[in-house]
């Protein structure tokens, strides 16, 4: 699979696992996120809900730091993002 | 305490603490008067004109002080933008720009101007392509790029950017705050802000370039001062002290600045070694001299720069925690780089070996016990 294919599939694929990290500040939603990225398989999607502003970044850049992917940041009606995230390894 | 927030102020350099008394007692006159003690005045504040010309390669004619660098940016924006009101309100900036610059470009944009951001890459430093096609675009009045990043220390492309805007016919004009002083600055900029205590001058100073040839009009009401650019009566000590300080850094530089930039070197490639999951940032070639930003994965950046002030070392942050808002610095976020547990060392004139090497010693341990805190397993 290449990694476009993957990206594709990553935007439609339901998420394995949601993290709520609502009202948590960066960086628990990242350490929320590094923990629990082990229990879902790999090529799995872990969805992460959470409204600092930082972990729009946050998470992105996490991602490129640990080589797992980042498949897409949607906005939550209530504010906030799902950041979406694929387990790589 | 070891201090390393150069970035924020550079401590009073030794030669401008010595201008500066003396000026209180020989530069306090009115310099727009006639008389004997004003005239003395005036004289003084000429020959610190002259001499931050000269360090920042204009002429004395183009150089006015302003009350701080801040002023010097919002000035030479918006009194550009108004000088060009006729060609067009197109202001072209990038997105890491300080403050001063954002905030000049707010007020534009509320005044019916509009404003083109160009974002940077993962180093902090805008695309010269990406930066040509936003000057060269119809109604440009003016485009603003930083000499180097204040968070990060990136070195943005002046000189590539100095010719799009020749190509385009659109002044630069160029934030030089962090490096006047600390590096040469390459040429072709139209309008220059810097401020006197990045440098080692005293507070309450800052310096505003217009080169001749290029359209500037104040947007303040008119005042006499400062060749109708800058209202207010002028700090004479202080723009005196300022220009000693800037002379004595300029002349130090050369030295000075390569043995910062060997120490910052030395932070760059040991703390990704010493402390596990670090993302060092910014580029580590093309950058100030005495400026670099590091990230520490799941560490809170309020609670690290506690540690290390009770350790003795006062440094900075732009992780949001650490700021007066919520959110996280423009600059990281637009680098898409990690933004918590950040920490900024600017190092000041005089920096020593030893103080880096025992910031090195005890971080490691620090960003250890604060992740042990968080429940992260080493």
């Amino acid at each position: 699979m290449t990694s476009a294919q993957a990206a594709a599939e990553g935007a439609t694929q339901p998420p394995a696992l949601t993290i709520d990290a609502l009202g948590k500040k960066c960086p628990i939603p990242i350490i929320m996120l590094a923990e629990q990225i082990n229990y879902v398989p790999r090529n799995a999607i872990v969805s992460v809900l959470a409204d600092d502003p930082a972990a729009f970044t946050d998470i992105p850049a996490w991602c490129r730091l640990k080589s797992h992917h980042h498949v897409g940041s949607h906005e939550l009606p209530g504010g906030g993002w799902a950041i979406h995230v694929r387990r790589n390894y | 305490m070891a201090y390393f927030d150069a970035a924020s102020t550079e401590p009073l350099h030794p030669q401008a603490r010595e201008a500066l008394i003396a000026a209180l007692d020989v530069g306090w006159a009115d310099p727009a008067r006639l008389y004997g003690p004003a005239r003395r005045a005036r004289m003084l504040l000429e020959q610190a004109r002259t001499e931050v010309a000269e360090a920042l390669g204009a002429r004395p004619d183009e150089v006015s002080f302003t009350s701080s660098g801040t002023q010097a940016v919002h000035l030479g924006v918006l009194g550009a933008l108004h000088g060009r009101r006729r060609v067009g309100r197109r202001l072209v900036t990038s997105a890491v720009e300080h403050s001063s610059v954002l905030h000049a470009a707010g007020v534009h944009e509320r005044d019916g101007g509009s404003v083109e951001t160009v974002g940077v890459g993962l180093t902090g430093a805008v695309d010269p392509a990406a930066f040509r096609e936003a000057v060269l675009a119809e109604g440009t009045a003016l485009a603003c790029l930083q000499s180097a990043n204040h968070e990060v220390g990136t070195v943005q492309p002046i000189a590539e950017a100095a010719a799009a805007c020749a190509e385009a016919g659109v002044p630069l004009l160029v934030d030089a705050a962090q490096t006047a002083g600390r590096m040469p600055l390459p040429g072709g900029w139209s309008v220059l802000a810097a401020s006197a205590h990045k440098w080692g001058g005293p507070a309450g100073v800052g310096v505003l370039v217009v080169r001749k040839g290029t359209r500037w009009r104040s947007p303040l009401p008119e005042d006499e001062r400062e060749r109708r650019r800058v209202p207010g009566f002028e700090n004479v000590p202080a723009i005196v002290a300022s220009a000693a300080a800037l002379r004595a850094m300029a002349a130090e530089s050369a030295g000075e600045s390569a043995r910062l930039s060997a120490l910052v070197d030395r932070i760059r490639t040991e703390v990704p070694r010493l402390v596990p999951d670090v993302e060092v940032i910014g580029d580590p070639v093309a950058r100030a001299p005495h400026i670099v930003t590091f990230s520490c994965l799941y560490v809170e950046g309020e609670a690290l720069l506690t540690e290390l002030d009770k350790a003795g070392f006062a440094v900075s942050s732009g992780s949001s925690c650490t700021a007066s808002t919520l959110r996280p610095s423009h600059v990281l976020e637009a680098m898409g780089v990690l933004t918590h547990g950040n920490v900024r060392v600017s190092l000041p004139r005089g920096a020593s070996s030893a103080d880096v090497d025992r910031f090195l010693a005890v971080l490691p341990d620090m960003v250890r016990r604060i992740r042990e805190d968080a429940g992260i397993k080493s």
